[in-house]
């Protein structure tokens, strides 16, 4: 299943649930995005890593077709989720994104209570029992390692909170869709050190029953919470490979440099 | 020098700043000295009696406010509909392009145009004769612009951090608009509204041909009746009136009242926005 000569250093026996065969992807008449081919292997963390505009996000946000709401975006190739093509048509967004969550960079709960926060999902998509909700919304706070911190607050305005723990809120709210894959863009980015820290922790949680990719600047981030890294660069995919050979032993000598601090 | 230069500066622009003030002060100092003697229950509350002479302006008053109200009724719906597209569905085209150059024709129409259109389509054309419902009809038009205007504005100051949290977590475009977008955008799409329709409730011109009537002293039954209405019946007063050196306390009064109701539309619209606000606070 996993082709060996492009993944050496990947356990054969590895479920992939994501699977790009060369993604172009481009704003108006700008390619952003060059014959990505890439597989992501479930139940893992995979980082995304390269410096500014190396395509990175573009290309995170293909997989959850948010790119679709930017006008003029235009994808090439083939994007597939457990084997199904979320770019054929007749694909249902909605569903598509029911089973992957997205994670922003800057914490976006909305202006409403705790519990309706991570009520949205379940509500938009027709769970109206009130006693099923408040499960929903305690199991996937416990999840995002924050109920204890707003257990006896659930109806105070959500913007109310310390950025982490918005940023958690945010995990939780995704959560609570009941996804299989969760796209993190830079998550911890505005964040102060403790923060990103629990952050990082609770994506070594969530692996075990998430697939999880992350787009990240910070290195030593990627090489703390990830199992699988690719090398983004100029919107090409440099490398990828087990994050520990990515940062030991890169094969391409542009990721060897991006590593060790020569660029980027 | 420098220094001194910000300090001229400085002094003409609130010199400039003052002598707004002066003059809206002026305004209203005349308007009160002058009308607030005439205010008394049977002013507000009684019917006219020759001509406007002597009595009451309670049909105007009356014909004013269902005025408002249908204008309201008729204009939020389409002009809130209307920003919606403009700001959440419409392509960056020709089209749109073409359907903003019409936004800000319209808003530079003179209102007796707007006055004239009414009579034609809505009074004649439509049959519904000179009337509330052609009146409203006329005032929609007529405020349509800023209603979009301030609406689209509106829409637009919600942050894109909710329309993306929204569309993924698996909301249609609808529903991202009609949880994450409208409740957010609401105070300041009625606010902008309401600001709007306070400057139409106090036109003559597009109700001079389409509802206004000249002495009316009976209240309307339904929407195709004629009414009075303050702006025309002060015009009336002041101008057309064969007594009208006599009955300055009868026009000042009715200029006042205008004014107290266009003022509180505005006050209502800031009590909305306030209450709104505290409610999202992001």
């Amino acid at each position: 299943m996993v082709e060996q000569s492009l993944y050496p250093n990947y356990p054969k026996d590895l479920e992939m649930v994501i699977t790009t065969n060369q993604v172009n992807f481009f704003y108006g008449l700008t390619q952003a995005l060059f014959d990505i081919s890439l597989l992501i292997p479930a139940k893992h963390v995979t980082a995304l890593i390269g410096p500014s505009g190396c395509g990175k996000s573009t290309f995170l946000r293909c997989l959850n077709r948010m790119n679709d709401t930017i006008p003029h975006s235009r994808v090439e190739g083939e994007i597939s989720i457990n084997r199904k093509d979320i770019y054929a048509p007749g694909t249902d967004v909605v569903e598509l994104r029911k089973e992957v969550g997205m994670v922003f960079q800057k914490s976006n709960p909305f202006p409403k209570s705790i519990f309706d926060n991570v009520a949205y999902g379940p509500r938009i998509h027709g769970e109206k029992n009130p006693k099923r909700l408040a499960e929903i919304v305690e199991q996937s706070l416990q999840q995002s390692a924050i109920w204890d911190e707003v257990k006896d607050r659930l109806h105070a305005n959500a913007m109310g909170l310390s950025g982490g723990q918005q940023q958690r809120l945010c995990i939780a709210r995704a959560l609570a869709v009941g996804p299989k894959i969760l796209l993190m863009d830079e998550p911890a980015s505005a964040l102060d050190p403790k923060s990103t820290t629990r952050i990082e922790d609770l994506i070594g949680e969530l692996r075990t029953n998430y697939t999880i990719v992350i787009v990240t600047h910070n290195m030593q981030q990627a090489a703390r919470v990830s199992d699988y890294t690719a090398f983004f660069y100029e919107g090409r995919l440099i490398e990828c490979d087990a994050t520990p050979k990515i940062f030991t032993n890169p094969r391409q000598k542009q990721t060897e440099d991006y590593i060790t601090g020569r660029f980027g | 020098m420098n220094n001194t230069a910000e300090k001229l500066i400085l002094f003409a622009l609130r010199l400039i700043t003052y002598a707004i003030v002066l003059v809206i002060g002026y305004i209203l100092f005349d308007i009160i000295r002058n009308g607030a003697p005439a205010l008394n229950w049977q002013f507000i509350s009684g019917f006219p009696r020759r001509s406007g002479a002597a009595g009451g302006i309670f049909p105007a008053i009356v014909g004013t406010l269902s005025l408002v109200v249908g204008t309201i009724a008729v204009s939020l719906p389409l002009g809130i509909g209307g920003a919606i597209y403009l700001a959440e569905y419409a392509e960056q085209d020709k089209f749109n392009t073409l359907i903003r150059l019409a936004i800000v024709t319209l808003a530079g129409v003179p209102s007796i145009v707007f006055g004239l259109f009414g009579l034609g389509i809505f009074v004649l054309f439509c049959g519904f004769g000179p009337s509330i419902l052609a009146g409203s009809l006329t005032l929609a038009c007529m405020v349509l612009p800023t209603i979009i205007v301030a609406s689209e504005e509106s829409l637009r100051a919600v942050p894109k951090g909710f329309r993306d949290a929204s569309l993924a977590l698996g909301a249609t475009k609808w529903e991202m608009i009609r949880t994450n977008i409208l409740p957010y955008s609401m105070s300041g799409m009625i606010t902008g509204s309401i600001l709007g329709i306070g400057r139409a409730a106090g036109e003559t011109a597009p109700i001079l041909l389409t509802v206004a009537a000249f002495f009316l002293p009976r209240l309307p039954h339904s929407i195709f009746d004629q009414v009075m209405a303050l702006p025309y019946h002060l015009y009336i007063l002041a101008t057309q009136h064969p007594e009208a050196d006599r009955i300055r306390h009868m026009q000042y009064g009715t200029a006042l009242v205008l004014l107290l109701l266009v003022l509180g539309l505005s006050l209502g619209a800031i009590l909305i926005r306030t209450h709104f606000r505290k409610k999202f606070r992001w």
